[in-house]
């Protein structure tokens, strides 16, 4: 059952040295705040599980957080690669960093692999490509009907999955909308899973019947961390802050500028400094 | 009236002329996205759009500048799990056109957006396939849109993230891949088709003003042409100004903070 913690207890609970973590949002209502308390908190040694890296990734990889990082997409989006994530695979700065390459169908397949209780996903994939000459988890299959050759990859259970999303409410079930990406697989295919969220209200009152909703038994921790998921964004309270995206570019490339960056905006802050960007939404909106 | 435009604008322009309005297309960000959309607001506004990221039939005002933008939902018909989306819409065989690009392309139309130099010892680190691998086998057919030049253009990939025409031939066929795989490349020079036997990338049609000398200089195999090669027809005046104001929308939406 769901239980509502402060961000820093609701890490400290998730996410222990060495775990497998899947901190998932497809662009949208990625988990920040949480990411940056597991930095604060100077978690060591994590297989990172992600379909799209992107900066909260390059920011966790960048403080020595990580030690594999289990991926289909790395980059910035619309911008260019990222440095910290290169920084480490390349040159072991500040940890040595080793990679286990997918495709999205791939790890789509995996989490829902993973939220079913199986220990495989079967689809057709990676046809005539090289990525199985260099992960040895790309497997084939032959399906006992039709005896097509398919793919196999192992299902994704992660120790721990942190999301982001809309809506609690006060019995601890929680309410995603706008593109779901793969939180709903992430968080049912993990041992122990922590979502923040922007608002807890007491029901979420008038909504479509077949509304994404985790309900509390599945929930492990809730926190209530408003802006959470800036600079991505959450639907119906503020929008992705693609001005940040492009800044981040020149603020990772160099070791200096992303440390000095990391202890003004991540380490001397908490999770409150958040709420000013769900904040200024609301204010712009009235 | 002869007018200004740039070659990446009659690039964009051509492969948004190769959709059809009756097109299901699967869009990928940055010169797709341009095309696809600069397609749905000029000559095939019925086109569905869909994105990775789980938007079906979105209708964007700006381009996305991620492939998950808020844009992108708000204005989509439905949006769909991602899971769902490989499975039941890629895989299922509910795309008509996948739309790609890379940052090499060889003479079959392979690409890689995965690694320059070796996997374990990369020269260039690229963001990875991401949908590519099984977006190039479960459309029905696919477009191909990059700038040219002999970096990109090269005779033998460093790594294959999706398959194009493999070796060449009926190598398809052979995987058991049913779907037409590449049949249109456009670049800032030409215009490419796939031989009907061989399945090399043949040029078709030349853009204005561009000769085979400067075609040549920036590929790395030598080239083939068609029997008949066309000039691409320049932009219309109402497609460049199609094309620049949904960039100038979208430059200023990605610019306010």
């Amino acid at each position: 059952m769901s239980r509502f913690l402060s961000l820093a207890e609701a890490v400290e609970w998730t996410v222990r040295d060495g775990d497998t973590v899947a901190m998932e949002g497809f662009t949208h209502l990625i988990p920040f705040a949480a990411g940056h308390e597991v930095i604060r908190q100077r978690r060591k040694r994590l297989t990172l599980v992600r379909m799209t890296p992107d900066l909260l990734y390059d920011q966790l990889v960048g403080m020595g957080c990580a030690e594999k990082l289990v991926f289909s997409w790395a980059g910035n989006p619309g911008v260019g690669l990222l440095h910290r994530v290169r920084d480490a695979t390349e040159n072991g700065w500040p940890a040595p960093l080793a990679i286990e390459e997918h495709s999205h169908a791939a790890m789509a397949n995996a989490y829902e692999a993973g939220a079913a209780g199986l220990p495989c996903a079967i689809f057709r994939g990676y046809i005539g490509v090289d990525l199985p000459k260099v992960n040895p988890n790309i497997r084939q299959i032959t399906c006992p009907f039709t005896g097509e050759t398919l793919t196999a990859v192992p299902a994704i259970r992660p120790d721990a999955a942190i999301v982001h999303a809309q809506k609690a409410d006060r019995a601890g079930n929680v309410l995603l909308e706008g593109i779901l990406g793969v939180q709903k697989e992430a968080v049912l295919a993990a041992k122990r899973s922590l979502v923040t969220v922007e608002e807890i209200v007491e029901n979420f009152g008038p909504r479509s019947p077949n509304a994404a909703i985790l309900p509390a038994w599945t929930v492990g921790a809730i926190a209530h961390v408003p802006g959470g998921a800036y600079p991505s964004y959450a639907l119906g309270y503020y929008r992705r802050d693609n001005a940040y995206y492009k800044a981040w570019d020149a603020i990772a490339r160099e070791r200096e500028t992303f440390l000095a960056w990391m202890k003004a905006n991540v380490l001397e802050r908490g999770p409150e400094a958040f709420a000013v960007h769900s904040q200024r939404a609301r204010q712009a909106a009235e | 009236m002869t007018m200004d435009y740039t070659p990446t604008e009659m690039m964009t322009i051509a492969a948004a002329r190769a959709l059809r309005n009756d097109d299901v297309c699967f869009v990928g960000i940055g010169m797709p996205s341009a095309a696809a959309n600069l397609a749905r607001l000029t000559h095939a506004p019925d086109i569905v759009l869909i994105y990775e990221s789980g938007t079906l039939g979105t209708k964007p005002s700006v381009l996305p500048l991620s492939i998950g933008d808020g844009e992108l939902c708000e204005t989509a018909l439905t949006t769909v799990s991602v899971p769902e989306m490989f499975r039941y819409w890629l895989q299922g065989g509910r795309i008509t056109v996948g739309f790609l690009g890379g940052a090499q392309i060889d003479r079959f139309a392979n690409l890689n957006t995965t690694v320059i130099g070796p996997y374990d010892k990369p020269k260039v680190r690229l963001p990875g396939g991401g949908g590519a691998p099984e977006i190039a086998v479960s459309c029905g057919e696919i477009f191909i849109i990059m700038t040219q030049s002999k970096r990109s253009f090269v005779p033998k990939l460093d790594f294959v993230t999706s398959l194009g025409h493999g070796e060449g031939s009926n190598h398809r066929a052979r995987l058991n891949v049913n779907s037409r795989g590449p049949t249109k490349l456009v670049t800032d020079l030409a215009i490419f088709e796939p031989d009907p036997d061989s399945k090399e990338m043949t040029v078709v049609s030349m853009h204005p003003g561009v000769t085979r000398a400067a075609l040549q200089d920036n590929t790395g195999w030598p080239l083939r042409y068609a029997a008949t090669v066309a000039e691409t027809p320049p932009p219309t005046a109402r497609e460049l100004e199609v094309l620049r104001a949904l960039q100038a929308r979208t430059a200023r939406a990605h610019a306010a903070a």
